[in-house]
């Protein structure tokens, strides 16, 4: 249950984070869009290893080196949620490098400036 | 794209994602390959932190080519703001004169400067231990060069010498993973140390060298990424 909740709020960041990208005018809020939308899918991800009643994959407390597998969720999607986290962190930083660059540019950070290159 | 096809496209996109969310059940047993990896690293490993032991062995070829990831994109961030002119826009510079940081801020600093830095220190070398690790202490460690760069304006990144420190860490990952072919199973295999006392801070083989290594790569490239921003 408590898992559904989490994955239906990822899934709507997600929708929230694509509706800002294809709607916004301004470039940091295109890019704020962008991370919103990344940040859904590490919830999705991070959801979707939930196992019923599991814990933390961490040997301590309750969870013990024979019980592990019994108490702990899956380690797998937390694994590749560092590296999209990671990866997320890294695109975001060469779009706002970008952001910079355009804004001098043309001084003014409004896609509807940058139709140069249109076809 | 012509605003009056985004709502259809969000609609169908949310009926996508509807039918994933209606559609999913909570898993009750963990699938095979993730009760190998719970059962394996406690044992074979000897980290508590199951998801450190994919992270930084079973996965750590893959955990190198992700700060490699890293590392180009400070390299391409410094490419595209390292060469910009520094004064031929007076504007701009009187403008950031003209709001210095607050009291606050510059005070706060201060105090909170060595706190964050031993807080990173801390994640990255108990990464095997508890939640944390090298990727996590060396955003934390990164964030400390953030504060600074907010809070004292004539702070100045020291690019050159994290660049050196940087490359060192590269080359000792690399190094302890050709250790790992040499004396152990493959290549970043951790058994080349001594498994040691398991929940010890130093166990796990070579883990906790790792993590250290890994965070003060991490931790130079966010810090080289902020300090190309401030420009």
């Amino acid at each position: 249950m408590i898992s559904q909740t989490v994955l239906v709020t990822g899934l709507l960041l997600m929708l929230v984070g694509v509706w800002g990208m294809l709607t916004q005018r301004n470039i940091l809020r295109i890019v704020i869009g962008f991370a919103l939308m990344g940040t859904g899918s590490h919830i999705v991800i991070v959801a979707v290893g939930y196992v019923a009643g599991g814990t933390a994959p961490i040997v301590d407390g309750p969870v013990t080196v024979a019980n592990a597998a019994a108490r702990a969720v899956d380690p797998v999607p937390s694994a590749l949620a560092v590296t999209a986290i990671v990866i997320g962190l890294a695109v975001i930083a060469v779009m706002l490098a970008f952001a910079i660059r355009l804004y001098e540019a043309k001084k003014t950070l409004s896609i509807d400036a940058f139709a140069d290159s249109k076809w | 794209m012509p605003r009056a096809a985004v709502i259809p496209l969000l609609v169908a996109l949310g009926v996508v994602f509807g039918s994933v969310a209606i559609n999913y059940s909570e898993r009750t047993v963990l699938p095979p390959l993730a009760e190998a990896y719970v059962e394996m690293v406690p044992r074979e490993l000897g980290a508590p932190n199951v998801i450190t032991g994919i992270l930084l062995n079973y996965r750590a070829f893959d955990t190198l080519g992700e700060v490699a990831v890293l590392f180009m994109v400070a390299a391409g961030v410094g490419l595209l703001l390292g060469g910009r002119a520094k004064t031929d826009d007076p504007d701009e510079t009187q403008r950031t004169a003209a709001v210095p940081p607050s009291e606050i801020v510059r005070h706060g600093a201060d105090i909170l400067v060595p706190l964050v830095a031993l807080f990173a220190a801390y994640i990255v070398v108990h990464g095997h231990l508890g939640p944390g690790g090298g990727f996590q202490g060396g955003a934390v460690a990164a964030s400390c060069i953030l504060l600074l760069v907010l809070a004292k304006p004539e702070y100045r990144v020291k690019f050159a010498q994290l660049s050196v420190m940087e490359s060192l860490a590269g080359l000792l990952i690399v190094l302890l993973g050709v250790a790992g072919i040499v004396f152990a199973g493959g290549f970043l295999d951790n058994r080349i140390l001594p498994l040691g006392e398991f929940g010890a801070l130093f166990s796990a083989g070579a883990i906790p060298l790792l993590s250290v290594f890994l965070g003060a790569k991490v931790g130079c490239e966010l810090s080289v990424i902020i300090g190309r921003f401030r420009a």
